[in-house]
């Protein structure tokens, strides 16, 4: 009887942001995640049906809204605002097996990096070498040999033809990642270590031959590979540069121990804007696009591109449909424990300063969707943040010694963490809980990286092995 | 009775003496020479005291000169591939806390190498009983020979309460009682003080090991989960044993 009257709420979708979609609508109290989906699907008009997650107030609905009201004694009389975010359509299944321990470097494995498509592996160590490995095989395929000290980063182009690595003596060196032969002379310039290396995004500049690295002397430069050298000096700050990132308009980012993110202009190296804010070091940047940046034109389905232009264009529809119409976002971990949020092509000003780890931040990531950052502090453990507000939604406890590295699943469902402990551990966003448990190094994990493609996890660590990972 | 600080009153009032300033420089490039002269005629102790002083005064300004120098000369330092490579992210933290991480690689390498580092533990002697209790005589008219105290170190757990004393055969005096180990790792060459948990076996007897005696060549066990080892699962190492060697309260300890 009265069942009939109560049984309606009205409810208002909003996209992420904040846009509302069409007028506040009354639903049956016992739809569910899957009927709400439907009815998004329906508004947008959708040709093909994509999954969406739901989330009240921060809280994601999993329940029929019944439910939910009852449970959180929310007032039928107010309009109830859903927010939907789209997820991707595809699913990365969470590896859980070590599927090879392939030794060869001498030396710690300081950094490990899948190539954009996801069918390379390259891995800078302590013995000075960069080594690329055949994944098929689960054997050691180059052994790069060129570098004076230590390398300390590697990247690869958004295009996957080059492969540049910077080392402790200031070198960086490209190479060709089908034979694994240097190309060219070392590129020299910088006075102390690298520690840093991003490449200019494909949709920006096709083929790619443009990269900034940065440098403990406190430069970043722009080198360009076809011309085999420098071609702009970024100079400002005062201490050594940690992080540098080239954003998806243009510009470059770079966070540095004097406690400032600076933003460059990349035609003439001027400076654009400086982020202040941070009480100490800044350790590590993260852009809300960086995942699309990062993998170029590359998507889960594994297509190949004939030409640069191809590359260009496909590049920049997925820049842009993943950036929307909202600005670029940047994260920034730091020394003083805190994170801020920062929309540099908006205000100078941060947007919102996201405290609660009690180490310092040793490294941000957005998810690829953008709708997350997760952080990994030396605390032990990892936090993960709303990525558009920046509100804090869950930690993620379990490590027991520092957590050093953190990497996302291309469907922005799993997140992996690296430790000082040893282990690496898979957390599934939804439940927020641990997955997977995963030891078998013998010593810190330095380095991890989760395929593009989703197939593989690659791990490297001060025990000298490399691992691999599959689902 | 004190004076009073007539001189800078006088100062104050009047200012300096016109030749005040004249005076002072003279007076102080007259006193090395002062000095020199009273170096060179002053003998015995006193002579050898300014000898010293004066020595140590040429060494100090002879070392702060060498490190100056040091300084502006040009020197590559991280030239050479060093052991030990670390991230970048890790690179200006390298300092922090390295002592206290007792890493892994350590069980690899003592894997590795097992036998080529040994923990210099003396022979074990046999202690005697003799040595290891005190009789204590007890009775009215101190007849009765029951009683033992221990004269050695012991371990007593925390939660231990001493029976009555008609029913205590063994006295454990609190004063040799220990609760931490200055735990020495021979790789590191680093010491923590660890909370001991038990001693597992005493090299003289079982009665010895129930008694929790703690002599040269015991096995204890340290909690060690602030250390922050791991197992290969990843889990914290909670206590670890190790032989004890008691030279002036050290336990060396294996891993």
């Amino acid at each position: 009887m009265e069942d009939e009257t109560v049984n309606n709420v009205m409810c208002q979708f909003t996209d992420p942001e904040g846009t509302p979609l069409g007028a506040p609508l009354y639903l049956p109290q016992n739809a569910g995640p899957q009927q709400l989906q439907q009815i998004v699907n329906k508004l947008l008009n959708n040709e093909e049906k994509l999954p969406y997650a739901f989330f009240i107030s921060d809280l994601e609905l999993v329940v029929p809204l019944e439910t939910y009201l009852q449970k959180n004694k929310v007032s039928v009389e107010k309009v109830l605002a859903i927010v939907y975010q789209p997820q991707a359509i595809f699913r990365i299944r969470p590896v859980n097996r070590c599927s090879a321990t392939i030794a060869g470097h001498a030396e710690a494995v300081l950094s490990v990096a899948f190539s954009p498509d996801g069918r390379q592996l390259a891995s800078g160590s302590g013995d000075t070498t960069v080594r690329l490995w055949d994944l098929s095989t689960q054997t050691p395929m180059f052994t790069c040999t060129g570098h004076k000290n230590w390398v300390l980063c590697i990247a690869w182009s958004p295009d996957g033809k080059h492969l540049v690595s910077g080392s402790k003596a200031g070198e960086l060196q490209c190479w060709d990642p089908q034979t694994g032969k240097p190309s060219g002379n070392p590129l020299v310039g910088h006075k102390k270590w690298i520690t840093g290396i991003s490449w200019e995004p494909v949709h920006l500049n096709a083929p790619c031959h443009r990269f900034v690295s940065a440098s403990k002397d406190g430069d970043a430069r722009i080198w360009d590979i076809s011309l085999r050298k420098s071609v702009i000096c970024l100079s400002g700050h005062t201490l050594a540069i940690t992080c540098v990132k080239w954003g998806g308009d243009g510009v470059i980012y770079t966070g540095s121990q004097d406690c400032t993110i600076k933003v460059w202009e990349t035609s003439q190296g001027k400076l654009i804007r400086e982020l202040k804010g941070h009480g100490h070091w800044v350790n590590s940047l993260a852009l809300s696009t960086e995942y699309v940046l990062r993998t170029g034109a590359f998507d889960h389905t594994g297509k190949t591109y004939s030409s640069p232009e191809e590359m260009k264009k496909v590049a920049l529809e997925r820049y842009n449909k993943m950036k929307g119409n909202a600005p670029e976002r940047l994260v920034s971990g730091s020394d003083d424990f805190t994170m801020f949020l920062w929309e540099p092509a908006v205000s100078k000003h941060p947007k919102t300063r996201m405290t609660g780890h009690q180490q310092l931040v040793n490294h941000v990531y957005f998810s690829p969707d953008g709708q997350w950052v997760a952080s990994a502090s030396f605390d032990k453990s990892v936090k993960l943040w709303n990525g558009i507000t920046g509100k804090f939604v869950a930690a993620f406890r379990g490590h027991v010694g520092p957590v050093y590295q953190i990497s996302w699943s291309a469907d922005s469902r799993l997140l992996l963490s690296g430790s000082k402990d040893s282990t690496l551990k898979i957390w599934d966003i939804r439940t927020q809980k641990l997955k997977q448990d995963l030891p078998g190094h013998a010593d810190e994990v330095f380095a991890v990286d989760w395929s593009p493609d989703g197939e593989k996890v690659a791990s490297g660590g001060k025990d000298r092995v490399l691992k691999l990972w599959m689902g | 009775m004190p004076q009073g600080d007539y001189i800078e009153l006088h100062r104050k009032r009047n200012g300096y003496r016109l030749d005040h300033f004249e005076r002072k420089r003279k007076k102080e490039a007259r006193e090395v020479h002062k000095h020199s002269e009273r170096a060179q005629k002053a003998i015995g102790i006193k002579g050898k005291m300014i000898a010293k002083k004066n020595y140590a005064e040429k060494a100090l300004m002879k070392k702060t000169l060498a490190m100056h120098e040091e300084s502006t000369s040009r020197r590559k330092v991280d030239d050479n591939v060093l052991d030990g490579a670390v991230p970048a992210y890790l690179l200006d933290r390298e300092n922090t806390a390295r002592a206290k991480i007792l890493s892994n690689s350590i069980k690899q390498k003592r894997k590795e190498k097992a036998g080529k580092w040994e923990v210099p533990l003396p022979k074990v002697r046999p202690v005697a009983e003799d040595e290891m209790f005190k009789v204590i005589r007890s009775g009215k008219r101190k007849t009765k020979q029951w009683k033992r105290m221990v004269t050695k170190a012991t371990f007593v757990g925390p939660g231990f309460t001493r029976k009555p004393p008609k029913y205590e055969r063994f006295i454990r005096p609190s004063g040799l009682r220990f609760t931490k180990a200055h735990v020495t790792h021979p790789e590191l060459k680093c010491t923590f003080n660890l909370e001991i948990i038990g001693v597992k076996k005493n090299p003289n007897g079982p009665t010895y090991t129930s008694l929790g005696v703690i002599t040269k060549g015991t096995i204890i066990e340290v909690n060690v989960s602030e250390l922050g080892l791991v197992t290969p699962a990843g889990k914290v190492v909670w206590g670890k044993s190790g032989l004890s060697n008691l030279v002036s309260q050290q336990i060396l300890f294996q891993l």
